[in-house]
């Protein structure tokens, strides 16, 4: 396994604007490689990472390009096979979790794909409102089956 | 501005008879997905009667730079234009599928099919 899988977790820290959403990319598509991902895992790995900062970017900052992201990814092992867990931390407005959900894809327009994207392409999908403000998104997903999965 | 201008992901919009192939290059997302939508919607104003989206040269796409063909889509079928695109690489391919617009658009394998 490459050296970049440990068990201390990568760490990224991004200000809101667009023009870094493709370096985080990058380094979840090298961890993902790292862990052993194949490609149509590691390609909706990168998507929901992404598709999750859009929406930081967009609704919890309202587009402002100058606001701190944390991105943590960490290589999950035993007991429960190898896989990852990302969580994004923002500090802008926090949305009630239950209020979050994916819309009619029936209905063709554009915009509001980016939840139902996460739901469908990780195992685990989980917002909280963090201690002093904003959001905690947490993502997993297994390499292996996920039946009834956690964060854990 | 023109939709083949420097910051565009469109590189270049090539005239075959009254068809547009647009050829896109590079990453397209929340960065890029703005100008992206302009720029297609310029091609649309050129009243083509087909548009091909060449997309060969797309490495990724996340949901705005989708957004922005599902709605140049929805300016097409208004106006009677038909809309394909081809030359989609597999990890773009996925974002459509997942989003099950896969069976919306017209998607071909090649710019030939597509203009065929």
């Amino acid at each position: 396994m490459s050296r970049l899988v440990t068990d201390k977790p990568v760490k990224v820290s991004i200000f809101s604007t667009p023009q870094h959403l493709c370096a985080v990319r990058a380094v979840a598509d090298a961890l993902c490689r790292a862990l052993g991902f194949d490609e149509q895992s590691t390609t909706h790995v990168v998507l929901s990472l992404d598709e999750a900062l859009t929406n930081v970017i967009r609704h919890a900052y309202g587009g402002a390009e100058d606001q701190p992201i944390e991105v943590e990814l960490a290589a999950l092992g035993a007991p429960r096979g190898p896989g990852l867990r990302i969580c994004i931390r923002d500090r802008g407005r926090s949305v009630d979790p239950s209020l979050i959900r994916s819309r009619d894809l029936e209905d063709v327009r554009p915009g509001g794909l980016g939840v139902h994207i996460m739901n469908e392409c990780m195992d685990f999908v989980e917002y909280r409102s963090a201690p002093g403000g904003g959001t905690v998104l947490t993502l997993v997903k297994r390499l292996g089956p996920a039946e009834g999965d956690t964060a854990e | 501005m023109s939709a083949e201008s420097q910051d565009s992901p469109v590189r270049q919009v090539r005239w075959i008879g009254r068809a547009a192939v647009v050829d896109v290059e590079g990453d397209i997302d929340l960065s890029r997905s703005t100008r992206f939508q302009q720029s297609l919607l310029e091609v649309m104003d050129r009243q083509p009667e087909r548009i091909v989206v060449n997309l060969t040269d797309v490495g990724y796409m996340d949901s705005s730079g989708v957004a922005s063909l599902v709605k140049l889509l929805s300016r097409a079928r208004r106006q009677g234009v038909t809309l394909r695109l081809s030359g989609l690489r597999a990890r773009v391919r996925s974002i459509f599928e997942i989003t099950r617009l896969d069976s919306v658009f017209e998607i071909c394998a090649t710019e030939e099919e597509a203009l065929a």
